[in-house]
């Protein structure tokens, strides 16, 4: 077990550490989304996908590069996620919470079986941006700078949703509409358009995760169907009540998964489902969870 | 779920209810339509197996309200069991198929204590994550034999005079534990503990104020869900001769949500009917790909948003019967 290079150890902790970034944007899309909606949206992996596929498009057809990619992928696919609220989940309010999971499943069955028809299961490379190319030199390893960046990235926007949800007069408008819908509306807000851009929030945040993982994961049509549910695992271990809670849950499961690699490569893959089991034995409600 | 459910109780005394004429006209056109070969035997036979296992994934949604969206598990880990014991061990059939069966109640009794923990969305994902964790473990283990599978499972002799080797009698043995196995679920959701489950669902603090230690009913209900779904994977490796990872994916736990919202949920036929249009829709559209997935997709959605009662649950409500 003494044996394992530091090098190994700090370059699986950096893979830790990216995953967890996905893990973090993902999981903190889901509980937004959660709040509002009431809805658990399967389609989240669908859509990280997508969005992948989006910055792949407007390279590939537009000639825009990921700069613009970062920021024209979320906003499309943000959009496109409103336009799924207003025509479908809007329908669902008022129903059983599984309709909007059912639905939801559907919609990801969709996606990822027509990008499978014309994809197939293989990956697209994408390039890393010029400016994000070469590497660190950090004396104990060597630091990737699009690595470094998508971390630092990640870290940022996280961040900057847990300030916006929770230290601004719009953020408190949203929580107070989590809630208390009703109640919101007869101040004069206007509570549907809310959730509507909620969902564009959330599936925007997943679209931004999948134009990061696209330059380190290559495009494929298969990128989110199995990460969602591991997603889903880190949203039970930190609770959905929490939106720091899902940040931080999502690199510490990240950072976990990374060090199992290292120490027992076969249990890396089950190793976020172990952790949820033990969590479920001792803290049903999650490590950050409120108790219903 | 309880706005699709139906929660009428059978009149006692009534003679042949309506659930039990339609169970007769069911057995005869199974029992005729095989033999005569009009539809490929084995096509009823594997949907038979996916409506036994529709069967007893809608004893908790229908029934108790849980949704389990790992329901595969349970499928995959039976047809493990039955097949490592009928290949490696050359046990009987109907020692196969308990063992099958057993193994999945025993997984059903580990994994319903977590999942039984949460409630509502947090119960779907929980059992989600599991089962992708018993998917990893068999793609991993080594009696599984990875993306192979079990193959050539020899079939035998039932209690040593069946020969399912024979096509007829295969067929018809597995037609008899679909009906035994029907009859039992009917006989739980119409008896004493089936109406504890009911009540459950409908208003749980109000089951738990009554006395009722609604989670050791949940769990009673999952276990048995877990037995009669490892029955279906069981019976399932038995006539496809072969066990994969296919039935542990995520897709099949999936898939017989889809067969059961189609059909109607909470409805005792609705599982078995939608289990036979999906399997036809997959046979059909079995050439074009990744279009069945399309095609899935498709179909929960429009059942969410515009056919939450099923087929069967629509027939019942036109008709005003318990179907």
């Amino acid at each position: 077990m003494f044996n394992i290079s530091t090098q190994a150890l700090f370059s699986q902790l950096l893979v830790g550490l990216i995953n967890g970034s996905f893990y973090a944007l993902l999981s903190l899309g889901l509980a937004v989304i959660f709040g509002m909606l009431n809805i658990i949206n399967f389609a989240h992996g669908a859509l990280y996908m997508m969005g992948a596929f989006c910055a792949y498009f407007l390279l590939s057809i537009a000639g825009l590069g990921y700069w613009w990619a970062l920021v024209l992928s979320p906003l499309i696919m943000g959009a496109f996620g409103m336009f799924l609220e207003r025509t479908m989940l809007h329908r669902l309010a008022g129903l059983d919470h599984l309709y909007g999971l059912l639905l939801t499943f559907g919609l990801a069955l969709i996606f990822q079986g027509l990008f499978q028809n014309y994809f197939g299961s293989s990956g697209l490379p994408y390039a890393i941006p010029q400016e994000l190319t070469g590497a660190q030199n950090l004396g104990f390893m060597f630091l990737p700078n699009y690595r470094a960046w998508v971390v630092v990235f990640s870290l940022a926007v996280c961040l900057a949703t847990w300030f916006a949800i929770e230290k601004t007069k719009l953020g408190a408008y949203l929580r107070a509409a989590t809630e208390n819908p009703s109640l919101v509306r007869a101040f004069g807000v206007n509570v549907p358009r809310m959730i509507t851009l909620t969902y564009g929030f959330g599936v925007g945040l997943a679209a931004l995760a999948g134009v990061l993982a696209a330059p380190i994961n290559q495009v494929r049509p298969l990128m989110g169907g199995d990460l969602i549910i591991v997603v889903f695992a880190v949203v039970v271990i930190g609770g959905m009540g929490s939106i720091m809670g899902s940040i931080v849950t999502g690199f510490a499961l990240g950072l976990v998964e990374g060090l199992t690699k290292v120490f027992y490569p076969e249990a890396s893959n089950t190793v976020v489902f172990v952790i949820m089991a033990l969590v479920l034995l001792v803290k049903p409600a999650g490590l950050f969870g409120r108790t219903a | 779920m309880t706005g699709a459910a139906i929660t009428t109780i059978p009149a006692p005394g009534a003679g042949l209810n309506t659930e039990m004429k339609v169970f007769a006209v069911m057995a005869a056109v199974l029992a005729l339509i095989g033999p005569t070969g009009i539809v490929y035997p084995y096509f009823i036979m594997q949907a038979l197996c996916f409506a036994l296992f529709a069967c007893a994934f809608n004893l908790l949604i229908g029934f108790v309200g849980l949704l389990s969206f790992g329901h595969a598990m349970f499928l995959g880990t039976a047809g493990y069991a039955s097949a490592h014991a009928a290949k490696v061990w050359g046990v009987a059939p109907e020692v196969s198929i308990l063992f099958g069966a057993a193994a999945s109640a025993l997984l059903g009794v580990l994994t319903g204590l977590l999942a039984i923990r949460r409630q509502g969305i947090y119960f779907s994902m929980i059992t989600l994550a599991l089962a992708q964790m018993i998917y990893f473990f068999y793609l991993q283990a080594k009696f599984t034999h990875g993306e192979d599978g079990i193959q050539g499972v020899p079939q035998g002799k039932m209690f040593g005079l069946l020969d399912l080797t024979r096509p007829m009698t295969l067929y018809f043995v597995v037609l008899a534990v679909f009906l035994l196995a029907f009859l039992l679920i009917y006989r739980i959701i119409n008896s004493p503990f089936g109406e504890i489950l009911k009540a459950i669902r409908e208003n749980e603090p109000r089951a738990i104020s009554l006395g009722y230690k609604a989670d050791q009913y949940k769990l009673a209900a999952f276990v048995l869900s877990a037995a009669l779904a490892g029955l279906a994977g069981a019976l399932k490796a038995l006539v496809a001769q072969n066990a994969s990872l296919t039935d542990a994916h995520w897709k099949m736990s999936g898939e017989v949500v889809l067969m059961v919202l189609v059909g109607g949920l909470g409805t005792i036929y609705g599982p078995v009917l939608g289990a036979f249009v999906i399997i036809a829709m997959q046979q059909y559209l079995a050439g074009i790909g990744q279009w069945v997935l399309v095609a899935q997709g498709v179909i929960f959605v429009a059942c969410v948003l515009a056919f939450r009662r099923g087929i069967v649950g629509e027939i019942a409500h036109r008709l005003r019967v318990a179907l």
